[in-house]
């Protein structure tokens, strides 16, 4: 009996660890944020958020510069975007830059050393030009979604010089030949790891399809959609879920997903934000697919786009809404693009090895 | 302590091998190896076999065989023969139904043709078990409260994956084969149609589900409690009641009022059953047949209570900003 007990108390333990091993350690911390009884409420626990917390610390301004003097495109050559930038704020801003897309690499990552910085010889400068007008576009014109926090390549790049979550249109997982790929049935990483449609991404955030799939009238519909679509929007939900770290609840009352009476405003935001990205990816991110060399491209030849955890990377804002833009007002409106000069002699030749303490303290300060 | 806690059965009988008397001259076509097994026995009889399967047993057998494996091969198929994903991702995979553009023809079989001839065995194949359940219980002379039990089943099968999508007008409606994609298919189907816990025969179907696992645990507590008063016996207690069924209806009847009968408790547990599934089946079967948004007509009929919104008053940005 002794030993039957032990074996019990055994297979029980082992079975708790098993079936608990994925769990947090409670106990979560939780706040409301909608009526009593509405389950409008986010449960953390603390100890994510101190990990939340840990990757979420915005870096040091650059010291600011007197915004006078010559403007960067009367000095500089081939400057289409911040040439109306002082010379001081154009060099703060791509010491800026360097450090929050190449802090390894540096200059060099997008300037070719002995070449001058005019030459757009590497697909990461003209990668960068067009990432700055993304951004500045975003802050001037998507206020609904990056109001008050504004953006950099900060929120997104953190030091790396491609951001860590990008997606690609998904191919899908190989099926045997003849069958039909379903796009969903094999856990989706998209989705949470459920078994929802793979690639959210593509009708939703590169595509305009329509993400309304629940009834609008009490009784029969005809022209309702199919339920095959719920899953899709299901899926995308899903991923909103993950990349902001918050439950359904934080938008939705989930006794009625759909309707907006219900909602909590951050719903209009990420209404928007749908949008911002949709336009992201289709006005400056897929431009740039001719002149990306192959290994940044996707399965399908496509460049790496936008989604919500691109900037998000699990924060309800990203960087926990902080704001980074007052720092660095340059890039919150659009400049006027000037036409393309070709890029003759550099006036300044590029040391061949450059630090980026050179460009901050350098002469036009 | 152990032997009221655990769910093993505690006394075993250890007899030898009965094969059951003759009925209906079907003795010779039992089949099976006699056997006792003491682990069995700590769940239920020890004994194993004879089982008789006849024609529509094995017409059913044959049948879901079919079904299962159209199944697990486009399973299969589907990480393109690779055994470790399949091992891997069972769980995730599924034979998916046809998509909304083929409404209820016959797509082709790789978008959802198998899904329709898999559907069908499966189907033929519970529908000759039933036949198989009635038709034994006629045999051995039983009532057929098992067959009829087990049709309210079929009906939820039957309204979920061939009465609504055809009044529907689409396959595409109906539900995939797989572990998961099915439980996803299922808060898909509540998202699209606005919520099932407005469906009052979802809100019947629950009360049902949960009522059964009530009465289950109070009938199972009941008779395990006075099974030292002869309990055991619950049926001779029906027309004689003994001190077993005394104690039990007095405890009921003295803690809350009113008690069930030992015939009357059964009947109850069948029609909880039985109800769950009838209701259930109801429920979704208006579900976008007649009702396109729970949560809707739920505000139609004074079911929705009102909260009080906290915070700014939240408006449909489509209407604001107009179509982006």
């Amino acid at each position: 009996m002794k030993t039957l007990t032990t074996k019990l108390f055994a297979t029980a333990g082992l079975g708790i660890t098993l079936l608990l091993g994925g769990c947090e350690m409670p106990p979560p911390e939780s706040t409301q944020w909608g009526y009593r009884g509405t389950g409008m409420e986010g449960v953390y626990y603390p100890s994510t958020l101190d990990e939340l917390a840990a990757n979420n610390i915005m870096p040091e301004a650059l010291p600011a510069v007197p915004a006078g003097g010559p403007k960067s495109k009367d000095v500089y050559q081939n400057v289409q975007v911040l040439g109306d930038l002082s010379v001081g704020e154009f060099t703060r801003l791509m010491a800026a830059i360097t450090e929050w897309v190449s802090p390894e690499e540096g200059c060099n990552y997008c300037h070719v050393a002995g070449e001058g910085f005019a030459a757009d010889t590497l697909y990461t400068k003209k990668v960068a030009r067009v990432m700055i007008q993304m951004t500045q576009n975003a802050n001037q014109n998507w206020n609904q979604h990056v109001g008050g926090a504004g953006v950099t390549c900060y929120t997104c790049h953190r030091g790396k010089n491609v951001p860590e979550y990008v997606w690609n249109i998904n191919p899908g997982h190989t099926v045997a030949g003849g069958m039909k790929n379903q796009m969903q049935n094999v856990a989706s990483v998209a989705a949470g790891l459920s078994s929802l449609p793979i690639d959210p991404f593509t009708p939703y955030l590169l595509d305009a399809r329509n993400g309304r799939h629940a009834g609008t009238t009490a009784l029969r519909d005809e022209g309702g959609v199919s339920l095959k679509e719920s899953e899709w929007g299901y899926s995308l939900m899903m991923h909103f879920s993950s990349a902001l770290g918050v439950n359904c609840t934080y938008c939705h009352n989930s006794r009625a997903f759909s309707r907006w009476e219900e909602s909590s405003p951050q719903r209009v935001t990420a209404w928007h934000g749908i949008r911002m990205v949709r336009e992201m990816n289709n006005e400056y991110v897929d431009p740039t697919t001719d002149w990306l060399p192959p290994h940044r491209l996707g399965k399908l030849g496509d460049a790496q786009k936008v989604n919500c955890e691109t900037c998000h990377q699990g924060a309800y804002k990203p960087l926990l809404g902080a704001n980074m833009i007052k720092d660095y007002p340059n890039l919150a409106r659009l400049a006027q693009a000037e036409p393309e000069a070709p890029a003759e002699d550099a006036s300044e030749d590029m040391p061949e090895t450059m630090e980026m303490g050179g460009m901050t303290t350098g002469g036009y300060q | 302590m152990m032997e009221y806690q655990n769910i093993f059965t505690t006394v075993q009988v250890t007899a030898p091998d009965y094969p059951g008397v003759p009925v209906e001259d079907t003795l010779d076509e039992r089949t099976g190896v006699l056997k006792h097994s003491y682990l069995m026995g700590k769940l239920g009889d020890a004994q194993i076999g004879p089982i008789y399967l006849g024609p529509l047993g094995v017409a059913a057998l044959f049948s879901g065989t079919i079904a299962f494996v159209i199944i697990g091969l486009n399973m299969f198929a589907s990480v393109n023969w690779d055994l470790s994903e399949f091992v891997r991702q069972l769980f995730w995979l599924a034979l998916e139904p046809p998509g909304p553009q083929y409404g209820l023809s016959f797509p082709p079989l790789n978008d959802g043709g198998w899904w329709l001839i898999a559907g069908a065995f499966l189907t033929l194949s519970i529908m000759l078990w039933w036949w198989r359940t009635f038709a034994l219980a006629n045999n051995y002379g039983m009532g057929n409260h098992i067959a009829w039990a087990f049709a309210a089943a079929i009906w939820l099968y039957l309204v979920l994956g061939f009465i609504r999508p055809v009044l529907m007008g689409s396959w595409s409606e109906a539900v995939p084969f797989g572990i998961f994609p099915h439980l996803d298919w299922t808060a898909a189907f509540s998202l699209r149609y606005g919520n099932l816990f407005y469906n009052p025969f979802h809100m019947w179907s629950i009360f049902f589900l949960y009522g059964s696992a009530v009465l289950f645990a109070m009938h199972g507590a009941t008779i395990l409690a006075t099974s030292r008063y002869g309990a055991d016996r619950e049926i001779d207690q029906i027309t004689d009641r003994g001190t077993a069924a005394e104690r039990g209806a007095l405890f009921w009847r003295w803690t809350m009022g009113f008690n069930a009968s030992m015939e009357s408790i059964h009947k109850w547990a069948w029609w909880f059953g039985v109800l769950t599934c009838v209701t259930g089946g109801i429920g979704i079967l208006l579900t976008g047949t007649v009702v396109e948004n729970w949560y809707l007509w739920g505000i139609k009929h004074g079911l929705v209570p009102t909260y009080p919104m906290i915070g700014e008053t939240v408006v449909d940005p489509l209407l604001t900003e107009g179509a982006q």
